[in-house]
């Protein structure tokens, strides 16, 4: 979720039209939510697999989704964060995206 | 998020990946028989639309509050998940008689897995302590609970093993 994973050079594929507040300057954030059946121990291998954290990483964002409800998982330009939320979306997790405010 | 496979963790691995690096699967005839049935039954279902609220669970929105994104969403990847799903569930139909698994074949378990449980989990509306009191044999969901406690189980071994390929040993 550090810097490094806004791609200014991005911007260009940054849909038009969709009207205002597309400041491509403004990262999206990909946010994974709570649910009852995914295993705790599955949501922190998903988020090692797809995003290469660290065990350590991986487990404290799976302990922020469980005991608060969600947790911003990476960030970035839209399209990186569509394909982020469509990869969690195959493994399974609950995962949505929104502009950062 | 669920705990439901604690309980069982006491039992025999079945689905585990030895010191050697390969995944190896011990289950009963009667067991490959019910994952290879309920992986098929899933994949069929899948055929027919996705509609139904508990195959609904398995395609969340992308976009919650911006239904034009949403529709534009489902255009791009919403085929790609569908085709994804149907082909894990298709390798653990397909794989559930072996007694090794690829790295690429345990993959598509843990995700049909994943799956399976999603769709049961929805059906019986399970809490995360879904099974933290055992079952009560009154309960007309007690069979379907024990199943879904079974799959559970087996998930977590299968998320072990594809732990212990990151390079950890410990869940």
């Amino acid at each position: 979720m550090g810097a490094a994973t806004v791609a200014p050079a991005e911007v260009e594929l940054e849909r038009p039209g969709e009207g205002a507040g597309t400041d491509p300057d403004v990262p999206w954030v990909v946010i994974v939510w709570n649910d009852p059946v995914n295993l705790m121990s599955y949501v922190t291998l998903v988020l090692r697999r797809l995003f290469g954290y660290s065990r350590a990483k991986a487990t404290r964002l799976m302990l922020q989704v469980h005991n608060e409800g969600r947790a911003v998982v990476s960030t970035g330009t839209r399209e990186k964060a569509e394909h982020d939320v469509a990869r969690l979306h195959a493994h399974g997790l609950w995962a949505t995206m929104r502009r950062d405010s | 998020m669920g705990d439901d496979a604690q309980g069982f963790v006491s039992a025999r691995r079945q689905l585990q990946r030895t010191s050697g690096g390969s995944i190896r699967l011990r289950l009963s005839a009667r067991e490959r028989r019910l994952l290879a049935g309920l992986a098929a039954e899933l994949a069929e279902r899948l055929e027919s639309g996705v509609d139904a609220p508990d195959l609904a669970r398995l395609f969340p929105p992308a976009h919650a509050d911006d239904s034009r994104a949403e529709r534009e969403y489902r255009r791009l990847v919403g085929g790609e998940l569908l085709d994804g799903r149907r082909e894990a569930l298709r390798v653990l139909a397909d794989t559930a008689g072996r007694g090794e698994l690829t790295e690429e074949e345990l993959d598509a378990w843990l995700r049909a897995l994943n799956d399976l449980r999603l769709v049961l989990g929805t059906r019986l509306d399970v809490g995360e302590d879904a099974l933290a009191d055992g079952l009560d044999p009154e309960d007309p969901d007690a069979p379907m609970l024990a199943l879904y406690g079974y799959l559970s189980w087996l998930q977590e071994q299968a998320v072990e093993a594809a732990a212990a390929g990151l390079g950890d040993e410990a869940a």
